[in-house]
């Protein structure tokens, strides 16, 4: 059918910052989209609050709205733009949420808007559990038992009718947050309030537990003539109870039979008829029961989403791309299967490779979080690998996920072994209770139960994990057995040798079974360079044993594959086929994590961009599915391979390219730069040694003096009495963190010596190989970002940053003005010309942030990474240029000057980032920020005034600033008087207050009205019960001590709860109440990208 | 461990060798080369007697993972002549499973070779045409087995059936019970019938899930053997004929053409596979051979009246000819003229245009080229056998 011609303005709304649950799957869908259907000529409108996205770039929409994700904004958008058409299945759980608003609250009617994709009523009844269960029921399909309730008095009856173990899921959540399983009636109690509240709509399913039933997920797709498809069938290796994103999953699916298959099928598709999506793509999840084969339905998504993502990578089928041209009139036999070129999109993806999705978690960073995994997600990343088998995979995704961990490693100290001899008695219970608890280790603890003895039957039996997994499991240890018993031929302590009796054939095998280099070498005793000189000497004369590619190519080579989707393996036949143009390798940022999210993709996409337009050959390299490098159409050549040495090198070797970029995926190829620089591979820009001279504490303090710039005091101990010294010379507070962890990993601030104390004895380890570094902490400092960009020549200063927060929060957690609004000429003077320096020093070629600390005047120089920044696409879209391109194309040897750029002018606009964090989802403790980077994602606000853009950044993050209603202060002493200002400023705009007895006597003192409230140890009613009854509508909360810290840690943690705004600085309690005179001065408004930036 | 099997190699009668590890039955076995990109329904594929004389590459990496289930098999024994695997599974895992593939290729004496670089393999078929090849795990000498394979016959032109088709008449009473598959595209009411239909099934080598799926249509099915002459169906009064599925090359089953003739308008015939290849050279239609076939679960076909789209299973090297110019031209539906009347082009294949289903102007018949009873694959064409029944029910009323 021809595209549809009744509407023409489209708008598209994203999924907002990334949080647990809702990463980058959603730029990836979206950018898709946006192409899509500019290709077909549609005038596309689009709202998200993420800058670091790629579909925010103004050349993907015409209409680029970087804006809060509210009903007022959307109205706001509806009434300049006045689209047509929305489409609101690419945005995720944000998306579809406010579009059910946006219906029942009669706007789309009001402007005359149409839903394409999927309509209200479809959305609504595969998300209204109730009506989806009613509408399973009416097809002849099981849905779990359950009852919605919106009371704790209905749960009672509900669990009479559904018994423990039982799901407690609130509506309308992503991620399946607030969800949980109930094993007594106390969990269940507790779990059910958490619910209610959790719940956008104050409501909670109480749902029979599957416990131990397999889960399988189906992505289904459909057009408007009716066609319908199921791209692939994912298998989860985790059995329900633990949230599918949490899960280990495989495809195609591995356990089931035709029949049953068959039988899944025909459910998806009844199932997608009569909830109605009439066009695009849907997410199906069941449940088998594996002793009988009974099927029930879980759950479904009608839109795009995570899985469909890791769908879309794992076959070559883009399902958002294809849901787009959909939902605007084509049928699936119209579009044609970009892959082969010669076929349509009308049919099944078959897969002749095994896919594995591996979840990356981050609990380390969150002391007290509970590990657990259930039924709400907690990962914030994920790795996927390709391999030509299960074993393959698994050993190239756990590679992939950059934990340190080369392979199935023991934990237990059983590496080499099976069965163990002699029995590791007092082993096996400690492993058996570590199986029988899902974490995130849980994976390495089943390899170490078949180690230390455990039947497949056994751990089956405890895991719920299908034998056919467990036994892929039992095979590689074995192998790993077999291996570790050639180690006693290696030559007497000489790891650069190989074992000499080492029979080539187990190790071209190893390889089959998709070995590391690395685990091989740790498993035969030798190092992995010795272990690969000889492999391939080897591999030569035995023809056998020697890395090759295949194409991901949708239909098993039954067709040819035009385009080089690439993943590695060792098989007969290589299908890379090199080009011989000039061409540059980028590495990608590997899984998302903590500190390393989608900026650093956007980066790696906006390179890729760059050499397209200079017309260089691009191949990419990287693991995450949910991003957009990984599409197949970035970059001219795709790889999705682990970024390890091995993997990298071999990947170099087949294609010789030009140069390797390892400025733009964060610290994923940066650690790989030197190795790679030693293996002889051209590293474009900034050399490897300024890279080192940047990061190495000592080569940076030289630099720092021979620059006559200020560095914070600083010293690295290596004992417990070394560090009270060097503290006590510096003076407290100090930070402290472990030399041998990366990204602020257990970075802390130290108030007093008992502090310092405690925090070696019980956090780190110190030692002289494992030294402490403790620098300085300059207490109540400015903190300032820069990103600059050199052509080795001339450096421009593109951005400069004004931290919210004081100096000591991580800059990744902290709220940043662009450009600053409180910073005096001189000191923006002195940091421009600083970082000037210090480009000129190290002779960047590329991208360079620096982060400066202002105290009393003073400009401190605290760290510079020679690299693409965090911050790169926020400046880039603040300042309307985008960096990374033009980085990429200085690194081929283009000067500032012949590309155009200089130095930015002064702008008539405000752009405020702020950062989202996971705590709730986590069950945080704390979220007292502090050091160590703890957000997931981060979100612009941009207007003509701070105030404003503070504001909007604010609601962006989901903390909507209020506009009247009572304010709390409990501030430590040295912020009295500041808060005496401003409290002063809130009376006048009409705001009620409370504080704590001695912020309020300290107020009263000086002339301000304000009512007391108890602390907790005060009695009660205390501060707590007031924030939870929701009599407070904004909490002003600063510490000094860490007494304090823990005292004050319900308000923070109990205000995050109820949705209630809180600030834990001064100066962040500043910029709202700067915030909130602008909202109340005049009325919002919104401007696109295209008008803040024209061309 | 690898180094605790026995070797084996797979040589194709071209040159090309692919050394693996001995799956399966011991010995030596021959046949054409083919490859089927299904990902499950292994145990449905190797009991289709179409796959007598041919071995099959499963392009699906992990083959046996879920075992072997008394209602998957598709006939009473294994037919494919030999199985070539990525990786076969020791162990395993399925509430249904009785026996492990590797036990039941034994038991079946199917040779096997697991270990081989199966999307090599199949790149190779691709580009070169499927071919003969042989898999020995006795022979170590690969130019000795290519010489081997130089010597099997080739399949054009040879009669396949008379292996694999039932010696003496049978009935035919089971449906497909729990699997049941209920018609969800396109489905039109299926009203009741007093009567039961008789079907008389020509079996070419017919698999059960069609005899299954009659069943559950309401027929009364009894199978004939492939050499049943006209008189003798006409003798047994059925409803309705459908000439089923089977393995080789239509040309071969010459003997078969004159009975169908004889057949065709005289009561509502479906021709399946093989079953509609043979009634396309009753009809005086060209047959031909395609370059490596079509064998998958996977495949999509067009209702060139509805311009919907059905993924459908199918297994088949040959296929009924015509000119490039009678697929889809918008709307209206080509006919080939025939000794008896027009024939409507209804479906063909939408990735290479292959004519995949007909059907008589002026006499009943119904033909399709791809497998509408599945197993293994998707049931989108299911109600094809409801079409039939009505196609029983109009003629009925004529």
């Amino acid at each position: 059918m021809p595209k549809r011609e009744d509407f023409h303005r489209i708008m598209l709304i994203g999924s907002g910052p990334i949080v647990i649950g809702q990463a980058c799957e959603f730029d990836y869908s979206g950018t898709q989209a946006c192409k899509a259907l500019k290709e077909e000529g549609y005038f596309i409108i689009l709202l998200n609050s993420n800058p670091a996205t790629v579909m925010t770039d103004p050349e993907l929409a015409d209409r680029t709205y970087v804006e809060p994700i509210t009903i007022e904004v959307v109205e706001r958008i509806f009434e300049r733009e006045r689209p047509d058409a929305l489409l609101p299945t690419m945005g995720g759980q944000t998306a579809l949420n406010i579009t059910v608003e946006l219906h029942q609250k009669g706007i789309l009617q009001k402007y005359g808007i149409q839903l394409i994709g999927a309509s209200f009523e479809a959305i609504n009844k595969a998300e209204d559990r109730e009506a989806f269960k009613c509408a399973m029921q009416r097809i002849g399909l099981v849905t779990p038992e359950s009852q919605r309730i919106r009371s704790r008095d209905e749960a009672g009856g509900a669990i009479k009718l559904v018994g423990f173990p039982a799901i407690v899921r609130p509506s309308f959540t992503l991620g399946g947050a607030g969800g949980n399983i109930a094993y007594n009636q106390e969990e269940f109690d507790s779990f059910v309030d958490w619910a209610l509240t959790i719940s956008p709509v104050g409501e909670a399913l109480i749902e029979r537990s599957l416990i131990g039933w397999k889960e399988f997920e189906l992505e289904v797709m459909r057009d408007r003539k009716d066609n319908v498809v199921i791209v692939c069938p994912i298998e989860n290796v985790d059995a329900m109870g633990i949230h599918t994103g949490d899960s280990i999953t495989v495809a195609p699916a591995m356990t089931l039979t035709d029949k049953e298959y068959q039988q899944m099928r025909d459910a998806a598709i009844r199932i997608i008829r009569e909830i109605g999506v009439d066009t695009g793509g849907s997410n199906i999840q069941f449940g088998v029961d594996p002793q009988t084969g009974e099927q029930v339905v879980i759950e479904m998504n009608p839109r795009v989403s995570r899985s469909s993502a890791l769908a879309s990578k794992a076959t070559g089928f883009p399902i958002a791309k294809i849901a787009a041209k959909l939902a605007v009139g084509y049928t699936l036999d119209e579009i044609p299967n970009d892959i082969t070129q010669v076929t349509k999109a009308s049919f099944e993806p078959t897969i002749d490779y095994v896919v594995l999705k591996i979840p990356r978690f981050a609990f380390e960073k969150f002391d007290g979080a509970n590990p657990t995994l259930t039924t709400h997600m907690k990962s914030v990343g994920e790795t996927m690998a390709l391999g030509r088998t299960f074993q393959e995979a698994l050993q190239k995704a756990i590679r992939s996920l950059e934990i340190d961990r080369c392979g199935l490693v023991s934990l237990w100290k059983l590496d080499g072994h099976m069965n163990a001899h002699p029995p590791q008695t007092e082993l096996v219970e400690p492993i058996r209770q570590a199986i029988c608890h899902p974490h995130p280790d849980r994976l390495w603890h089943l390899a170490d139960g078949f180690r230390a003895g455990l039947s497949l039957e056994d751990i089956s039996t405890f895991t719920h994990i299908d034998p056919w997994f467990l036994a892929q499991i039992q095979e590689l240890v074995q192998f790993e057995a077999d291996v570790a018993s050639h180690k006693n031929g290696v030559i007497a302590d000489d790891s650069s040798l190989v074992p000499s009796r080492l029979p080539y054939t187990l190790i071209a095998e190893a390889k089959e079974r998709g070995f590391s280099d690395e685990r091989l070498g740790q498993l035969l005793g030798c190092s992995d360079t010795a272990l690969r000189t000889w492999r391939k000497t080897q591999s030569e004369d035995a023809n056998q044993g020697m890395v090759t590619y295949a194409r991901v190519d949708t239909c098993a080579a039954e067709f040819e594959a035009m385009t080089p989707y690439l993943y590695s393996t060792y098989g007969q036949a290589c299908e890379a086929q090199p080009t011989s143009k000039k061409k540059v390798v980028i590495l990608g940022g590997g899984p998302n994590r903590i500190g390393q999210g989608i900026e650093f993709d956007y980066c790696c996409v906006h390179a890729a961009l760059a050499l397209r337009e200079l017309e260089v050959e691009t191949i990419m390299v990287n693991c995450n599915p949910e991003t957009v490098s990984t599409d197949y159409d970035i970059s001219d050549r795709l790889y999705f391979e682990p970024l390890t040495e091995e993997d990298v090198l071999n990947i170099i070797e087949k294609e010789r390219p030009f140069g390797v970029v390892v400025q733009f995926g964060g610290q994923t190829p940066l650690k790989l730069a030197l190795p790679l620089y030693r293996a002889g591979v051209p590293i474009l820009g900034t050399s490897p040694d300024s890279i080192d001279r940047a990061e190495d504490r000592e080569r940076f303090s030289e630099l720092i003096i021979k620059l006559g710039l200020m560095q914070p005091k600083n010293g690295t101990a290596r004992s417990e009495k070394e560090a009270r010294d060097i503290a006590h010379s510096i003076g407290y507070p100090v930070i402290v963190r472990p030399s041998y962890v990366l990204g602020g990993r257990a970075m802390q601030i130290m108030y007093d010596e008992p502090t310092l104390i405690q925090y070696i004895e019980t956090k780190i380890r110190l030692s002289p190989q494992h030294p402490l570094l403790i620098d300085q902490y300059l207490m109540d400092a400015i903190e300032v970002d820069v990103d600059a960009i050199s052509d080795g020549d001339q450096t421009i200063v593109a951005g400069i940053m004004q931290h919210v927060e004081n100096a000591g929060i991580h800059s990744g957690d902290s709220a940043c003005s662009l450009p600053p609004y409180s910073l005096d000429a001189l000191v923006i003077q002195c940091i421009q010309q600083s970082t000037i320096a210090l480009a000129q020093e190290l002779q960047v070629v590329g991208l360079m942030n620096v982060q400066f600390a202002v105290q009393q005047g003073t400009v401190y120089v605290l760290e510079v990474n020679p690299r693409g920044s965090r911050t790169i696409p926020f400046v880039s879209k603040a300042i309307g240029t985008p960096l990374a391109k033009v980085a990429m194309k200085i690194m081929l040897g283009k000067s500032l000057s012949e590309l155009g750029i200089s130095q930015p002018e002064t702008f008539n606009h405000m752009a405020v980032k702020e950062a989202v964090f996971p705590f709730s989802k986590l069950g945080s403790p704390d979220v007292l920020l502090g050091p160590e980077m703890r957000s997931t994602g981060e979100v612009m606000g941009i207007d003509r005034d701070f105030g404003w853009a503070f504001a909007k950044s604010q609601a962006a993050a989901g903390m909507a600033l209020p506009c009247e209603g009572t304010i709390l202060l409990s501030v430590k002493d040295r912020d009295k008087p500041a808060a005496a200002d401003l409290a002063y400023r809130l009376r006048r705009l009409g705001f009620q207050l409370q504080a704590t007895s001695g912020t309020a006597t300290y107020l009263r003192e000086h002339g301000c009205e304000v009512t007391t409230v108890n602390k907790v140890k005060e009695g009660r009613p205390h501060i707590v019960d007031h924030i939870k009854n929701q009599q407070v509508h904004l909490v002003i909360n600063t510490i000094g001590t860490a007494l304090s810290e823990e005292d004050s840690a319900p308000i923070r943690r109990e205000s995050l709860y109820a949705g209630i705004s809180y600030f834990t600085t001064m100066q962040g309690a500043w910029a709202a109440v700067l915030g909130i005179e602008a909202t109340l001065c005049h009325s919002l408004t919104v401007q696109t990208l295209q008008e803040y930036h024209p061309a | 461990m690898m180094s605790s099997f026995q070797p084996a190699i797979l040589a194709l009668s071209d040159g090309t060798i692919f050394r693996g590890r001995a799956l399966g039955y011991y010995g030596e076995a021959t046949g054409e080369v083919v490859f089927n990109t299904a990902m499950t329904g292994y145990q449905e594929i190797l009991t289709d007697p179409s796959y007598y004389g041919q071995m099959v590459v499963m392009t699906c990496p992990h083959i046996g993972n879920y075992g072997i289930a008394e209602d998957d098999a598709e006939s009473r024994r294994a037919w494919a002549g030999g199985f070539i695997l990525k990786e076969a599974t020791k162990q395993p895992s399925n509430w249904r499973a009785t026996h492990s593939l590797h036990d039941y290729l034994i038991e079946h004496r199917i040779v096997g070779i697991e270990g081989i670089d199966t999307r090599a393999l199949t790149r190779h078929l691709r580009d070169h045409g499927s071919q003969n090849g042989i898999i020995s795990h006795l022979e170590s000498d690969p130019a000795v087995l290519v010489e081997k394979a130089k010597l099997v016959p080739p399949i054009i032109d040879r009669d396949l059936v008379s292996d694999v088709t039932c010696p003496e008449p049978y009935y035919w009473k089971e449906g497909t019970g729990t699997w049941t598959i209920e018609p969800q595209t396109f489905a039109s009411p299926i009203k009741p019938r007093a009567s039961a239909y008789q079907i008389a099934v020509v079996d070419f080598g017919v698999k059960q899930n069609i005899l299954r799926l009659l069943v559950d249509a309401g027929c009364d099915v009894t199978v004939v053997p492939a050499t049943t002459s006209a008189e003798n169906i006409r003798a047994m009064n059925p409803d309705g004929i459908v000439l089923s599925n089977g393995p080789g090359d239509p040309q071969g089953v010459r003997h078969a053409v004159p009975e169908i003739q004889k057949l065709i308008g005289w009561r509502p015939i479906l021709g399946i596979c093989l079953g509609h290849q043979i009634l396309g050279i009753a009809l005086n239609l060209q047959t031909y051979k395609l370059p490596f076939g079509h064998h998958g679960a996977n495949h999509p076909v067009m209702d060139l009246r509805t311009q919907k789209v059905e993924i459908t299973s199918q297994n088949h090297n040959f296929a009924v000819g015509a000119s490039e110019d009678c697929i889809r031209t918008d709307g209206t539906p080509v006919t080939l003229s025939t000794p008896f009347g027009p024939f409507q082009i209804t479906h063909a294949s939408l990735n290479d245009d292959c004519i995949e289903g007909m059907t008589g102007v002026d006499v009943p018949v119904l033909s399709f080229q791809y497998h509408p009873e599945a197993s293994p694959g998707p049931h989108d064409s299911s109600y094809l056998f409801h079409q039939f029944t009505q196609l029983m029910d109009t003629t009925h009323a004529m």
